[in-house]
């Protein structure tokens, strides 16, 4: 059986929810098993799991879920594994799930793939997952032996796929360990797709001269619905925020479109951008390594390109 | 106040990565190795911050063989206490974390530190992993750290956003960007690491669960398709009707 941690933020699923039930039961297919998704607390509506294929819906509901302490969850993850003699343990690979990934593996003895980005290779009773290795410089195959595989899913690599219907929730109990770890507070930027989650992102370097000159960018960003990222000497420079930075030692992002503004392409930079589907590259300088890493290219002064971008673009959805 | 530092041997950002013809090893000629930035830039130096404003010592850890010698001592001249080198080949996560564990089980580190990931295998796994074997809690993706007593104060990223965490007693905690600056070893650094303290053990006997088994390159890009700066009209059908991105 394969059980799907289905994680939720403030009671709501997040895409990578939907994605990781959806892996879970394209897994189960393979092996000729069910899929069964885990929710822990408070959870608003989690029968529509069904909707992405989980045969099942479990609840684990109690306070100590209210808050992210990767100790408790691991336990409760691994309580049901083990009750429900789940083979596949699927999470996202967010900043949940990597927490948890580990702890599972030490405690159930297993092995894991962080980051996958394929169904596995059940072929001859083996099990293999690809995943990005190098900062996404290169694709490793991992082979996982211990009769318990656990894999987190690497955001925007599985379509959604809508087959089933909703489920009833059936509620699960185990044993809570006491938290060490007290949340004081929780801030998140409102309204904005957070970048790990964005599948259009527009970015900006060192080209734009100065913070003063960020408007068309973030005017191209509204127009398009896209979230907004810079590279590594402007946010060092405070020019941007530092969340904002991808890169290798940044933010790794793997949207649907790329587009950059100004930036040169350092290796360190593509490091962090290259698991793009589609990049577009604006810079005046056509020898720009960006280039060779682009798929659409506008060679060419960023400050009269940006604006007439955002204006086509306006025109595009407008139509 | 007593920190382990655990740090991890990788190709340094600039390398061209290439694999062996058959795909099954990783190609290290002419590569550089460093150590991974993570590690160093960030948890190394706030575990060092750290002691030189209390008191207390900063003890590093790395499991691999005897060429991971040079990035154990650019530790120890960045400033470190001492160094213990697990000899053993780090082929998996689950393997690494639990010779760390094992090393750490007897010695009462007051906190743990790893880098938020390594830039090899992006896994972001050995810490959680560390803390399950001892039972501690891990808070990954540490952008500040303060210790006060036995309570630490913690702000971690997550994915649009901050939380502030208070954790009791020791824990595990990955560094991530904003941590702390990164150092420069000076040469009085640099002197001192060759006097200090630094054992080689064996390693537990540990299976490796997850592998590596094949490596390939992703598909090269097959060539920019330049548009003309004065026609966006065209990068914007070119978006919609070919690439179907927007
Ligand atoms: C260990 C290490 C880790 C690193 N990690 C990262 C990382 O995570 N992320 C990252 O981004 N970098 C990283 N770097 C830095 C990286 O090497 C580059 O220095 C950096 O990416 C360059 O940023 P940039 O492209 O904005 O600036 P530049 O390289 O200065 O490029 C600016 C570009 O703008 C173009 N331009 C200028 N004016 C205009 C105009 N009017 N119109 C159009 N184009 C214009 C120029 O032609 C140029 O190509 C790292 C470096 C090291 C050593």
């Amino acid at each position: 059986m394969v059980l799907v941690f289905a994680e939720a933020i403030k009671g709501q699923f997040k895409k990578a929810a939907f994605e990781a039930v959806t892996y879970g039961a394209q897994t189960a297919q393979l092996l000729g098993s069910q899929c069964v998704a885990l929710t822990l607390g408070d959870v608003q509506n989690a029968g529509q799991l069904g909707v992405y294929g989980a045969n099942k819906v479990l609840n684990i509901n109690g306070a100590a879920f209210e808050n992210f302490d990767s100790q408790v969850f691991a336990s409760a993850i691994a309580q049901a594994t083990e009750k429900l003699g789940a083979t596949v343990v699927v999470l996202s690979h967010t900043s949940t799930g990597k927490s948890l990934l580990g702890r599972l593996a030490a405690r159930l003895n297993a092995g894991s793939v962080a980051g996958a980005k394929s169904l596995p290779d059940v072929s001859g009773g083996g099990f293999k997952v690809t995943k990005g290795v190098y900062s996404g410089k290169a694709i490793a195959t991992y082979e996982i032996s211990s009769p318990i595989k656990l894999i987190s899913l690497a955001g925007n690599e599985i379509p959604l796929k809508a087959t089933g219907n909703e489920v009833a929730v059936e509620t699960l109990e185990v044993s809570a360990p006491a938290s060490k770890v007290k949340v004081l507070s929780v801030k998140r930027q409102e309204g904005i797709v957070p970048l790990p989650e964005a599948t259009t992102v527009v970015s900006a370097g060192r080209g734009m001269k100065g913070p003063e000159n960020w408007g068309i960018v973030e005017d191209l960003a509204k127009v398009m619905g896209a979230t907004t990222a810079c590279s590594r000497p402007v946010a060092d420079a405070d020019w941007r925020p530092h969340h904002e930075h991808v890169g290798q030692t940044g933010v790794a992002i793997r949207p649907n479109l790329y587009i950059a503004i100004g930036i040169s392409g350092a290796i360190q930079h593509l490091a962090g951008v290259n698991q793009s589907k589609v990049i577009v590259v604006i810079n005046k300088d056509p020898e720009a390594p960006f280039f060779k890493a682009a798929d659409y290219g506008v060679v060419g002064d960023l400050f009269e390109v940006v604006p007439k971008l955002t204006a086509a673009m306006e025109k595009f959805k407008a139509a | 106040m007593k920190l382990l530092v655990c740090i991890s041997k990788t190709p340094d950002t600039t390398s061209k990565i290439s694999f062996t013809p058959d795909g099954s090893k990783f190609n290290d000629a002419g590569i550089a190795f460093i150590m991974n930035p993570y590690d160093e830039w960030y948890a190394l130096v706030r575990a060092c911050e750290l002691v030189e404003k209390n008191v207390g010592t900063v003890t590093l850890i790395n499991v691999g063989g005897a060429d991971n010698d040079q990035i154990i001592r650019k530790g120890l001249a960045i400033g470190a206490t001492d160094a213990v080198r697990v000899d053993a080949e780090p082929k998996s996560a689950l393997f690494i974390a639990k010779q760390i564990a094992e090393h750490a089980k007897s010695q009462n580190y007051d906190l743990i530190f790893c880098g938020k990931e390594s830039i090899d295998y992006n896994g972001s796994e050995v810490g959680a992993m560390v803390a399950e074997f001892l039972d501690l809690p891990f808070v990954s993706y540490a952008s500040k750290l303060e210790v006060n007593g036995g309570t630490s104060t913690v702000e971690r990223d997550i994915e649009g956003g901050v939380e502030t965490l208070e954790v009791s007693g020791p824990f595990v905690v990955s560094a991530a960007k904003g941590l702390a600056e990164q150092r420069i070893p000076n040469m009085m650094g640099i002197m001192k690491a060759k006097s200090k303290p630094f054992t080689v053990v064996a390693p537990v006997a540990f299976p490796d669960l997850a592998v590596p088994v094949s490596y390939t390159l992703p598909k090269e890009k097959t060539g920019v398709k330049l548009v003309s700066p004065d026609n966006m009209e065209e990068l914007v059908r070119l978006l919609h009707e070919e690439a179907k991105v927007i």
